[in-house]
């Protein structure tokens, strides 16, 4: 809306010439020499020996273990995410307990947390010396749980203002249209959730992909069981052999392009019905 | 009745909303409740529908008690000023919904719904999604969503308010209509007067979370039951005491029997009539009549006249 | 009874997936009173890795509050071909792993690569010192203030900045007397966030570091390296440092969101 506004009212002509063109310029410069060129230059090095050593460094037993890991595990967790994030939601719209509003402050520590702190208390609550007597040090629920962590405020943060203003009446005329609690639920509130639970999982799922930090200390980095994806590449940085961690980090970057880019598509549709 | 509603009360916290509210709604008819904003139509309303719980007294639906019945099980169709659409499906999805869910079959439902868009217009609308549609056209989906059910009753919660005042006209004309072709008993609120007394067969006047009074439009206009009904329903002004509309007063150029001497302050005209403001007995008042009576009497501001309810004219003595 | 059941499964999830783990490492750090907690934090090596933290974070907040501001009024009041673009790339970071961007950063700035070589000649190193670890962080966090502004400027319109025009104010003036306090709380917003990203910033700095003792490295580098060298209190009073520092931040956005104001604070 605002934006077509915005469109109408200003005059490119005459402001493209001095002010637009210094700006934009800056931010160009600024932009490609600390994003575009480097990456450029992740996928121009992945490519550098041609597309025989790129297929033999992505499928080397230990690279291939650590994607399938990252990607599955992903998977896993934007799936809980999906139903965990959408009740989380549900609960600090429409319900109203004491404490509702620390809750709904909590949920964004997540992003405020320096990853590997995260991975750090979560080591200390579901490590050796676990006061529950949860020892999920060195294995794959370790990940797991590292990646809930740090991607819970994702569908939280998408579906609840979808919530917020979600027409209440819609649910009142459904009523009277002789819908129960469930048909109402299932044919009239969820239909105009899944859009925003769907881009929310797709943002949780691309950040769950790329984590690093937070699976450092309770993966442990065991080659073929609990090593993802960034940490892999970042013991072939190590190994001096930048070819292979980038034809990997080629990989990450395809594959959360391929669910942003689908994320845009469901979005562009869920407007349509706006 | 079609609708019975006894002693109802209903307070949101410690507000009260409704006081002991009786109200019968004859079947086949066509109701408004009108009343100023915030005194408890909508509640009233959605108390019927089963949308809120009274705190006492009982509703009836077609002779049952409908009391505690939850809004799913009351049949019971109800169209919200904001429309309600249901904004992920299609206005033939929209207004299929209640047979849906009630597992009519495929072809029962797709004939039902192609008759009710027809009825109120909207046949070649029915693959677009409720945001493609203008203000009056989600309006009658939302109007042909909730006949679709055949409910008892059709409850209206000031149906053209959000509309823009051309199509309100229109709208108010086909409600009529629509009611004339097909008998459903309606309830709407509105808090416009002029829209009450065109459409309905009969208004109850709710003020203050009370009924006032309940009658058919002309009665209602004609013997409000107190000074404000008579300000609610029409123009009136203040001669002698007493309330009266200005189209009831005669204008004599000298002194008659029961007349007030006033003097003429202004005269506007407004096309086919002529306002006539006064100055009687230390305040202001006006006189309502036509350009013919103007001309004839030749009035100009700083003439003196006589003025005195005409015959059969119902006014209302104002307690000093 | 439904509602009930939904509730507690939703607290006890944030429960114990985010409080307790964060209340525990607070709890185990000051377990033994201040002491502990200040004497691991004030060592040598800590004040080292907070004056690291700092220099490389203040730097990278000035670079993008300087790029968010401009970019931010690029995208909402002017228009140019390849505007959407520039906004889609301005995302770009969300969806790079921290380790892909060092990688990245080392490919063009390194001492072999082309670019880092002719840097190097002229006496700059950038991998391996500050300069790299503030591209990284750079990197980062630089969607953070031009999202942050960026729908506030919308809101605000142009009528404001084009009535300053007509009463005789420069750009420069229309710019500091109208849109700067117009968009005040939410550049507020922005800035807490990116230094907040910035102070936290891990995998990205731990790349380009070479994570040095005493010479580049930051505070998470140096939570990590104590606890891997079994000096668990230091790293605990580290990580209570930085999680303290995410509570305030918190605390902070929640005043500051834009959203939270216009509903009337
Ligand atoms: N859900 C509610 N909670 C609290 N107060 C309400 C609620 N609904 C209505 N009210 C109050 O009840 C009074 C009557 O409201 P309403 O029935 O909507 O009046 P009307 O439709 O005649 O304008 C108003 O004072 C309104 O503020
Ligand atoms: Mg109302």
């Amino acid at each position: 809306m605002t934006r077509e506004v915005t469109a109408i009212t200003v005059r490119p002509a005459r402001r493209l010439a001095g002010g637009t063109a210094a700006g934009l310029g800056v931010a160009v410069i600024y932009l490609s020499l600390i994003v575009l060129i480097p990456l450029a230059a992740v996928v121009w090095r992945s490519a550098d020996q041609g597309p025989g050593y790129f297929w033999r460094s992505v499928t080397t037993p230990d690279a291939w273990a650590a994607l399938t890991l990252t990607i599955g595990a992903s998977a896993l967790v934007a799936l809980i995410n999906l139903v965990m994030g959408t009740a989380i939601a549900w609960v600090l719209v429409r319900d109203r307990f004491p404490g509702r509003r620390v809750l709904d402050t909590i949920i964004d520590l997540p992003f405020a947390l320096p990853t590997i702190v995260a991975g750090l208390v979560l080591l200390a609550l579901y490590g050796p010396q676990s006061p529950l007597g949860i020892n999920l040090a060195y294995s794959r629920a370790g990940v797991v749980l590292a990646l809930m962590f740090v991607t819970l405020p994702f569908v939280v943060r998408t579906v609840q203002p979808v919530l917020l203003e979600l027409d209440t009446e819609m649910e009142q005329a459904a009523a009277s249209l002789g819908a129960g609690p469930f048909q109402t639920f299932r044919r009239v509130i969820l239909p105009n959730l899944v859009p925003a639970m769907l881009s929310g999982t797709a943002l949780a799922f691309t950040r769950a992909i790329s984590e690093f930090g937070s699976t450092v200390l309770i993966s442990g980095n065991l080659p073929f069981k609990t090593q993802v994806a960034a940490v892999n590449i970042f013991s072939q940085i190590e190994g001096d052999n930048t070819t292979g961690a980038a034809a990997i980090s080629t990989v990450l970057l395809v594959v959360a392009l391929v669910a942003l880019v689908s994320l845009d598509v469901l979005q562009r549709w869920g407007r349509r019905r706006g | 009745m079609a609708i019975e509603v006894r002693d109802v009360n209903k307070s949101f916290g410690t507000t009260p909303v409704l006081h002991d509210v009786s109200l019968d709604v004859a079947a086949g008819s066509l109701t408004a409740l009108l009343g100023p904003s915030g005194g408890g139509k909508s509640t009233l309303l959605r108390v019927i529908a089963g949308l809120e719980r009274p705190d006492t007294g009982t509703v009836r639906i077609s002779g049952v008690d409908a009391t505690r019945l939850s809004p799913q099980r009351r049949n019971v169709g109800f169209v919200f000023q904001h429309y309600a659409a249901f904004k992920h499906l299609t206005v033939f999805r929209n207004v299929a919904f209640g047979l849906e869910i009630r597992k009519r079959p495929k072809a029962e439902i797709r004939k039902r719904v192609m008759e009710l868009l027809e009825l109120v217009h909207l046949e070649k609308l029915a693959d677009r999604y409720p945001s493609q549609l203008s203000g009056g056209q989600r309006q009658r989906m939302a109007l042909a969503r909730a006949l679709a059910v055949e409910p008892q009753v059709l409850l209206l919660d000031e149906p053209f308010g959000a509309l823009d005042a051309q199509v309100r006209k229109e709208l108010r004309t086909w409600l009529r209509r629509l009611h004339d072709e097909v008998h459903v008993t309606t309830v709407f609120v509105t808090h416009d007067q002029e829209e009450a007394i065109e459409v309905a067969d009969t208004i109850v006047v709710l003020a203050g979370g009370e009924v006032v009074q309940a009658g058919s439009p002309g009665e209602v206009y004609d013997n409000p039951a107190n000074p404000f009904v008579m300000r609610f329903l029409g123009p009136v002004t203040e001669i002698g005491g007493s309330l009266v509309r200005p189209h009831d007063i005669e204008i004599s150029p000298g002194p008659v029997e029961g007349g007030s001497p006033a003097v003429v302050s202004r005269v506007v005209r407004l096309g086919f009539e002529v306002r006539v403001e006064v100055k009687v007995g230390g305040h202001d008042a006006w006189v309502q009549v036509t350009r013919e009576q103007a001309d004839r009497l030749g009035l100009g501001p700083g003439d003196t006249i006589h003025l005195r309810p005409v015959p059969g004219a119902r006014s209302l003595a104002l307690a000093l | 009874m439904a509602k009930h059941a939904l509730r507690l499964v939703a607290v006890a999830y944030v429960l114990f997936l985010l409080v307790l783990p964060v209340i525990l490492i607070i709890w185990r750090t000051f377990g033994d009173g201040l002491a502990p907690f200040v004497e691991a934090l004030t060592s040598p090596s800590a004040l080292h890795a907070f004056k690291v933290t700092l220099t490389v974070a203040g730097w990278a907040v000035v670079a993008n509050t300087v790029f968010g501001v401009v970019t931010a009024i690029l995208l909402v009041r002017h228009q140019f071909p390849g505007k959407q673009l520039l906004g889609a790339f301005i995302d770009l970071p969300m969806a790079v792993s921290p380790v892909v961007v060092g990688l990245a950063l080392i490919l063009v700035y390194g001492r072999f690569a082309p670019f880092g070589g002719l840097l190097e000649s002229w006496g700059i190193q950038v991998i391996f010192s500050t300069p790299g670890m503030v591209l990284a962080t750079v990197f980062v966090a630089l969607p953070l203030v031009v999202r942050a502004i960026v729908p506030v400027l919308e809101e605000l319109g142009d009528e404001q900045e084009q009535a300053a025009h007509t009463l005789g104010a420069s750009r420069l003036q229309t710019f500091v007397r109208i849109t700067l306090p117009g968009i005040r709380w939410a550049l507020g917003y922005g800035i807490v966030l990116c230094l907040a990203r910035s102070l936290g910033e891990y995998g990205a700095v731990a790349v380009v570091s070479g994570r040095l003792v005493d010479q580049t490295q930051t505070l998470t580098l140096f939570v990590e390296e104590r606890f891997q060298n079994f000096d668990q209190p230091a790293a605990f009073a580290a990580a209570t440092a930085l999680a303290l520092i995410a509570v305030v931040t918190l605390l902070l956005t929640k005043l500051l969101r834009p959203k939270d104001r216009i509903d009337g604070n």
